[in-house]
């Protein structure tokens, strides 16, 4: 009881220490807290954009099969079907139809494809919620698109789809097959990729190598390497994201150090006079962890609120095109929430326990000297 | 009893700016006696003080309190007595600005953690025996300087300490102020409390009060003795 009643007389007195030079904290604060904002916005972003793509590869099939052709992807044709299916271990094969549209109204390039619960009937469309933020154009829900020959179809909104994936479905727009070959005019018997799909999971390299085999100008792409690539490239550019950021973290640092460092002659003396009181240098330390905890924080909270408030509800506008984008047409998305317990603690290692450490060490320097030397130097 | 065996203290030692303050100074100060140290500016009176409050250690030399040397204890047990047994009126008060008259009472005691309503009613009390429990509330800053030098009595003898140490406790007063402090003192020392005023002010050594004046003059003793 003792020991709860001394903690609070010590952050009393912090918190009233802090109010008494409020405009140098304040500022202080202000700077801690743009830095934690950035931090915890870089976090949140890389790892809900990682969380999207898990989720997308969750229904993932197990492997595409393309086909190079000069070392690029090109149209495969639905012959080759026959052939993997023959393969032991696959037990389906399907053709995809898939590929990119791009708009000129809205400046941003559009997902267009086949889907199993697209549309059935040839004049209808599914699209993203991104389509209908960006496209622009919509009126009576339909959409007008230019096919590859130039003829303009006009295409009617049947449904949106689904929110919770907006990383892939924001921008996706889906079409009935005939559909599909009309606008960008893939020929009947020619499909984008294979989906195959695999008995035994473990097998998948095995019949990658087969299918290379039987036919050589397809590449087959398993989904693990899928994955890996995300992980990759969002680890990536978070990282890249954090390096930038680490300039302005250590500047933070230096500031903080030179306010800390340079205790003003009033709270020297004011630690001389505690200390001439009977407090001893221990009751300063930990007078002085209150006040860096306060400071953390005051600043930590709201700053952390901010960053989701950016991240998942404002879009992240200061650096979505630094960490979303394959393209900077890629047409705005809302992210999901998706913070864990790591992700904070991560935020907090890197930026309280700094901070609260380098406030400390001053203040130690201080508080060891006589209080009888501290109080005549003033 | 505090006894100080051949104390000396060098300030900035080995460097060119050497300074012995006091040079094997030799003191009994009785229990619940006033004594006042008197001498001309620069005399040692100050360091005399601070080092019997334990605020800083000799170069040289014991001190011993009650028979017991408190030297060379650790830190942490010197702030534990500067806390219980003394309690200090500075020259300059040493209130802590943009804190309350009551918050700076206070203070000595918040490393003990005492209960908060126990602490808060001591403080009063001894605000309301100052005569400035109308500024409780008010911040330091706001004071006049007697008001200042009351509250700073309020703050030394919150934790209820066996001896008060002042230093030129009149510097900043008037001689109505500097006669009311007086007759404090005088009332402490009645309450069986150690008084010991380090001063060049005859308001103080010429009081009926003192029982002990010892006169310091470039660090040495050069006089001490009774008051009759």
């Amino acid at each position: 009881m003792q020991w709860i009643s001394r903690q609070s007389y010590f952050l009393d007195y912090a918190l009233s220490s802090l109010l008494r030079r409020k405009w140098k904290n304040f500022s202080l604060i202000f700077i801690y807290g743009l830095i934690i904002f950035m931090i915890s916005s870089v976090l949140f972003f890389s790892e809900a954009i990682r969380k999207e793509a898990e989720f997308i590869l969750e229904d993932a099939p197990p492997m595409i099969v393309q086909r190079i052709l000069a070392g690029r992807h090109e149209l495969i044709p639905e012959t080759y079907m026959t052939q993997i299916q023959e393969i032991r271990g696959i037990y389906k094969v399907t053709p995809r139809l898939w590929g990119y549209y791009y708009h000129p109204a809205s400046k941003a390039n559009y997902t267009i494809m086949v889907g199993n619960n697209g549309p059935q009937n040839d004049d209808e469309i599914t699209i993203g919620n991104g389509v209908l933020r960006t496209w622009g154009t919509i009126s009576d829900n339909q959409l007008f698109f230019k096919a590859y020959d130039g003829e303009t179809i006009v295409l009617n909104i049947t449904d949106t789809l689904d929110a919770s994936a907006e990383l892939v479905s924001s921008d996706l727009i889906l079409v009935s097959e005939s559909t599909f070959r009309r606008l960008f005019g893939v020929p009947e018997g020619f499909s984008t990729d294979f989906e195959v799909h695999i008995r035994n999971l473990s097998e998948c390299p095995v019949i990658a190598d087969k299918i290379v085999r039987i036919l050589p100008d397809t590449r087959p792409i398993l989904k693990e390497e899928i994955e890996r690539t995300y992980a990759s490239l969002f680890d990536w550019r978070s990282g890249y994201i954090i390096v930038l950021l680490s300039g302005a973290v250590l500047a933070f640092f230096i500031f903080a150090w030179d306010k800390a460092t340079g205790l003003s002659a009033e709270e020297k003396a004011e630690i001389g006079i505690l200390k001439a009181l009977g407090w001893d240098t221990s009751d300063i330390l930990l007078l002085k962890f209150w006040e860096g905890i306060a400071i953390c924080f005051t600043a930590f909270v709201p700053a952390v609120i901010g960053a989701y408030i950016h991240i998942f509800l404002a879009s992240a506008p200061l650096f979505e095109h630094a960490l979303k984008g394959w393209s900077i047409l890629y047409p705005e998305f809302q992210l999901n929430p998706h913070i864990n317990a790591y992700q904070l603690g991560v935020v907090f290692a890197l930026t309280v326990l700094p901070y609260t450490l380098i406030t400390i060490i001053p203040a130690w320097r201080v508080s060891t000297t006589d209080p009888d030397t501290v109080m005549r130097q003033f | 009893m505090i006894e100080l065996k051949q104390i000396t203290k060098i300030f900035n030692e080995g460097k060119s700016n050497e300074f012995t303050a006091l040079r094997d100074i030799e003191l009994t100060l009785s229990p619940e006696k006033l004594t006042v140290f008197k001498g001309p500016s620069g005399s040692g009176k100050t360091t005399l003080l601070s080092i019997i409050g334990c605020m800083s250690r000799p170069t040289s030399g014991r001190i011993l309190m009650n028979d017991r040397e408190i030297t060379s204890l650790p830190e942490r047990f010197t702030a534990e007595i500067r806390r219980h047994t003394f309690g200090f009126i500075f020259q300059n008060y040493n209130l802590i600005k943009g804190m309350t008259v009551l918050e700076n009472t206070m203070i000595p005691a918040y490393p003990e953690g005492p209960d908060y309503q126990g602490l808060k009613k001591r403080a009063l009390d001894l605000l309301q025996r100052l005569g400035i429990d109308s500024k409780t509330n008010q911040k330091v800053e706001y004071l006049s300087g007697g008001e200042q030098q009351r509250a700073a009595i309020a703050r030394a003898l919150i934790n209820n300490p066996s001896c008060i140490i002042a230093d030129e406790p009149t510097a900043h007063l008037d001689t109505d102020l500097a006669l009311a402090l007086v007759d404090i003192m005088a009332d402490f020392k009645k309450e069986g409390k150690t008084i010991l005023i380090a001063s060049h002010d005859p308001l103080i050594f010429e009081a009926t009060a003192v029982d002990r004046i010892i006169t310091l003059r470039d660090g040495a003793v050069i006089d001490q003795g009774n008051v009759s």
